[in-house]
């Protein structure tokens, strides 16, 4: 299909006698050399998602006291793990894959981002990937997109920022798609020859519309289907379809996990969501999930009090889930901070006892080969990997 | 080269050039226009909405009960469901008909720095009051009006929790100690990272809950409406940001309210909103000059908003900063239309499918769904973040589908591109235009140009 839109945007150039060369679209494709076979998919949850009530350490005896009605455990319909977690009744779908071993999860875990608790802030510093000693501003872009910087032979369509919303995440210098599953752009020869011309000096206009054509061409519409999970789903399989063909990473995100009140209703529905999209990368992709790691991430957990209207308000530690093939799953991965007296975060939050970021680049060097200095002074700079708690099966 | 003030002003700080109207001519006129945003004959009010949620709730409980739905509350519940649609057309409406434009546009500015999402279907008439209660009447005044209207609206003490919090020692939560009731932080966090000072500024986790604790009381139901329930209000003075409220026999709404000019007045809150007015209008990265400006007088005047409009508006990079900021898909539709000369009666005639593919469903596949932002911290301001392969794919849409839907003859886009561009019309889009297929093709080409969707 690129071929032929090309094609077709050469003999539009000729009727009207400009000059091809000045025209973007006529150097832009390149097709680079795959970096291998394995697949990254990254999940941000968008609003803080509450870890403790996901994944409840039902076994810490503090929680039933510090929690009425919230992470009940076991006896409030979760699902046992391993005697001490219990899976979120609205998860339920995903425990086949916990007894498979895809799927796992790390508690406890943080970005470097402390005190001040916004969504936004929290947000910026999860995708940039920076520490403190850096400003949390989006240009320093996202690391994933520095990880596309140290992948030798990534292209454009090796990441993939799937949805309308901008993915941070994957913002800077190396090249990516983005795609939503409902886009389409059909043009005329001659409007996208003439569109092209009028684009030409204005690079943010011409590389999306670039992009636009190409990737319209190759993709087909996904269908919109109804039902509260029918958007995650088809982010889902949009990913899926694109790291079948030649993209290796995807990011996307599930907003709506900002369970101020009513959590039960709140959570349960970013949970559905959640665990529709993880059922939908499996499926759609097939043989591939045996290669793909998949990482939900969220700015940070939340109060481990339960508030005064039945929900929890923000935190610092939180719950990292990693689902797929390429994961040794069917564990917990890092230490249990204990939620006593003195064992919190200021008196109020789950202690951190892991940077989410070390799990993040023990997954890239599993996957992709990245060095522990690149992933410590590149990706992540000023991260300390620590040891590798050998996450990928 | 330089640009006339009119044309400027209608591009930067209205919605666009019109064949219909001409535009303002000059920074009077920019101001005059301001004061043209106020409630409307169609103003939705808390009562209104109250009813309309009231007799849609009679159908919930119906249902509950076994019982048949009553016709009263269906047709609640349907009027409720096209209620967005409707708000997003009559703002369309009205920001196609105000000749000049700089008030509908600082309508849109200042209900997204507030935003508020009506999460359930029963308070979407509500959130249509919000705008029209707490924005509109506050957009030509003074911010800490506006800040204490919006923050303190039924809608906002709904979406940012409000309605849930309580004193935790409250004589409320100390009779009920079996619930465990207690503070909810989330207005009075957004409240100073926001809407005021910004996250930057000078304030701590302590503030958060002090001003939380001054912020318990108040209340809102569509049973009760909004009241201060002095029985939920934490007892005792609150300190935030160094100043002491509230703990003599006052109390309520006027230590909530003193806290609120307190806070709009201090030079963090003129120095974070003057620039975040800048970032909206002139520029994604504005000068200091610019900034330092109008952080000035609002700090001089006290935050009376059309001084600062007024220094924006004189300032020399309106011109210098021409076509830096990306025009939003709501301002996009909107200055669309009107270059096509298409009036509000237009869009007010459309059936409800016609409307919905007009606007809001491309509005949506632009990234931008009407009423439904993801956060309190409302849409982004970056030009990447608008325009990337599949939000250009659908404004590029929209410029070849929507001009045909709603125009039986369409412009000529050699007439067009005047109209459209006066003066400030490049050499790029003068060359491409006239060697359109048709003129669909050439009328889509101005609209989904670079030049058009910046501004």
């Amino acid at each position: 299909m690129p071929k032929l839109d090309r094609r077709l945007f050469l003999k539009g150039a000729a009727l009207i006698g400009c000059s091809a060369a000045a025209h973007p679209l006529m150097n832009s494709m390149t097709f680079a050399a795959l970096p291998g076979e394995n697949r990254l998919v990254v999940i941000i949850l968008r609003g803080a998602m509450d870890g403790l009530d996901a994944i409840q350490p039902y076994g810490d005896p503090m929680l039933g006291k510090l929690r009425r009605s919230l992470s009940v455990g076991p006896e409030g319909g979760a699902l046992d793990l391993d005697g001490f977690y219990a899976l979120h009744p609205r998860l339920e779908l995903l425990l086949p894959l916990w007894q498979r071993g895809e799927l796992a999860f790390a508690h406890a875990v943080s970005t470097p981002y402390r005190d001040k608790r916004s969504h936004f802030d929290g947000q910026d510093l999860l995708e940039a990937g920076t520490g403190n000693d850096l400003p949390v501003d989006w240009r320093v872009g996202g690391w994933l997109n520095r990880l596309l910087q140290a992948t030798p032979g990534a292209a454009a369509e090796t990441a993939y920022a799937v949805g309308v919303e901008q993915m941070r995440i994957l913002a800077g210098k190396a090249a990516h798609l983005s795609w939503a599953p409902r886009a389409s752009l059909k043009l005329s020869p001659q409007a996208q020859m003439l569109l092209e011309h009028v684009y030409h000096d204005d690079p943010l206009f011409r590389a999306a519309a670039q992009d636009a054509v190409q990737i319209s061409g190759e993709t087909t519409d996904i269908g919109r289907n109804p039902g509260p999970t029918a958007d995650a789903e088809a982010l889902a399989a949009f990913a899926a379809s694109r790291l079948n063909a030649e993209s290796r990473i995807a990011a996307f995100s599930i907003p709506g996990w900002d369970s101020h009140a009513n959590q039960h209703a709140v959570l349960g529905r970013g949970l559905d969501r959640l665990a529709a999209a993880i059922l939908k990368l499996r499926e759609g992709l097939g043989p591939n999930w045996g290669r793909t790691a998949v990482l939900a991430m969220t700015e940070f957990g939340r109060t481990v009090r339960e508030n005064g209207s039945g929900g929890t308000d923000h935190g610092t530690g939180g719950a990292l889930l990693m689902a797929g093939g390429a994961i040794r799953g069917g564990r917990a991965f890092g230490d249990w901070p204990g939620l006593g007296e003195g064992q919190l975060y200021a008196g109020r939050d789950l202690m951190p006892v892991r940077d989410i970021r070390a799990y993040a680049a023990w997954a890239m060097h599993g996957l992709f080969g990245i060095g522990q200095d690149r992933l410590e002074r590149t990706i992540f700079p000023g991260l300390d990997l620590g040891g590798d708690p050998a996450m990928l099966a | 080269m330089s640009f006339g003030f009119p044309e400027l002003a209608a591009i930067r700080l209205g919605f666009g050039l019109s064949p219909l109207m001409p535009p303002p001519a000059d920074v009077e006129a920019v101001l005059a226009g301001a004061a043209n945003a106020g409630p409307g004959p169609e103003a939705v009010t808390t009562d209104t909405a109250r009813e309309i949620a009231t007799r849609f709730r009679l159908g919930l409980q119906a249902l509950r009960e076994d019982r048949p739905e009553p016709p009263e509350a269906q047709e609640a519940g349907r009027l409720l469901g096209t209620l967005p649609l409707e708000d997003l057309r009559r703002r369309v409406i009205r920001a196609l008909d105000d000749p000049i434009g700089f008030g509908e546009r600082l309508v849109q500015f200042w209900s997204d720095h507030f935003t508020v999402r009506a999460i359930n279907k029963v308070n979407n008439a509500l959130a249509m009051a919000f705008v029209d209660e707490a924005i509109r009447p506050h957009v030509n005044g003074r911010f800490e009006d506006m800040f204490l209207a919006a923050d303190t609206h039924p809608m906002m003490l709904v979406y940012l929790d409000q309605t849930s919090s309580r004193g935790p020692n409250s004589p409320f939560a100390r009779r009920r100690p079996q619930r465990h009731l207690g503070l909810n932080e989330n207005l009075a966090r957004e409240a100073l990272e926001l809407h005021s000072l910004g996250v930057g500024a000078g304030y701590d986790q302590k503030d958060v809950r002090e001003l939380a604790e001054l912020l318990t009381g108040l209340s809102f139901s569509h049973q009760e409406g909004f009241a201060f329930k002095r029985a939920w209000a934490e007892p005792g003075a609150e300190t935030v940001l160094g100043q002491a409220y509230g703990g003599g026999r006052r109390g309520g709404l006027d230590d909530i309210r003193a806290a609120f000019r307190d806070i709009a007045r201090r030079p963090e809150t003129a120095r974070h909103l003057s620039r975040k007015l800048a970032v909206h209008f002139v520029s994604d990265d504005p000068s200091e000059d610019l900034v330092g400006s109008m952080a000035a007088i609002w700090r001089d005047s006290g935050g009376d908003l059309p001084q600062v409009y007024r220094v924006m508006a004189s300032h020399p990079d309106l011109a210098s900063g021409l076509r830096q900021k990306v025009r939003q898909p709501f301002d996009f539709c909107v200055a669309g239309l009107r270059a096509l000369g298409i009036r509000g009666e237009r869009i007010a005639r459309l059936e409800l499918p016609e409307f919905r593919r007009a606007a809001w469903g491309p509005v949506e596949a632009m990234g931008q769904p009407w009423g439904r932002p993801k956060g309190p911290d409302g849409w982004p301001e970056g030009a990447d973040a608008w325009i990337a392969p599949q939000t250009l794919a659908a404004r590029i849409n929209w410029s070849l589908r929507i001009p045909r839907l709603l125009l039986d003859e369409l412009p000529d886009p050699r007439g067009m591109l005047v109209s459209a561009f006066g003066s400030t019309q490049s050499a790029e889009l003068a060359w491409a235009v006239p060697k359109a297929e048709s003129a669909a093709e050439g009328v889509a080409l101005i609209l989904a140009s670079g030049d058009f969707n910046r501004r």
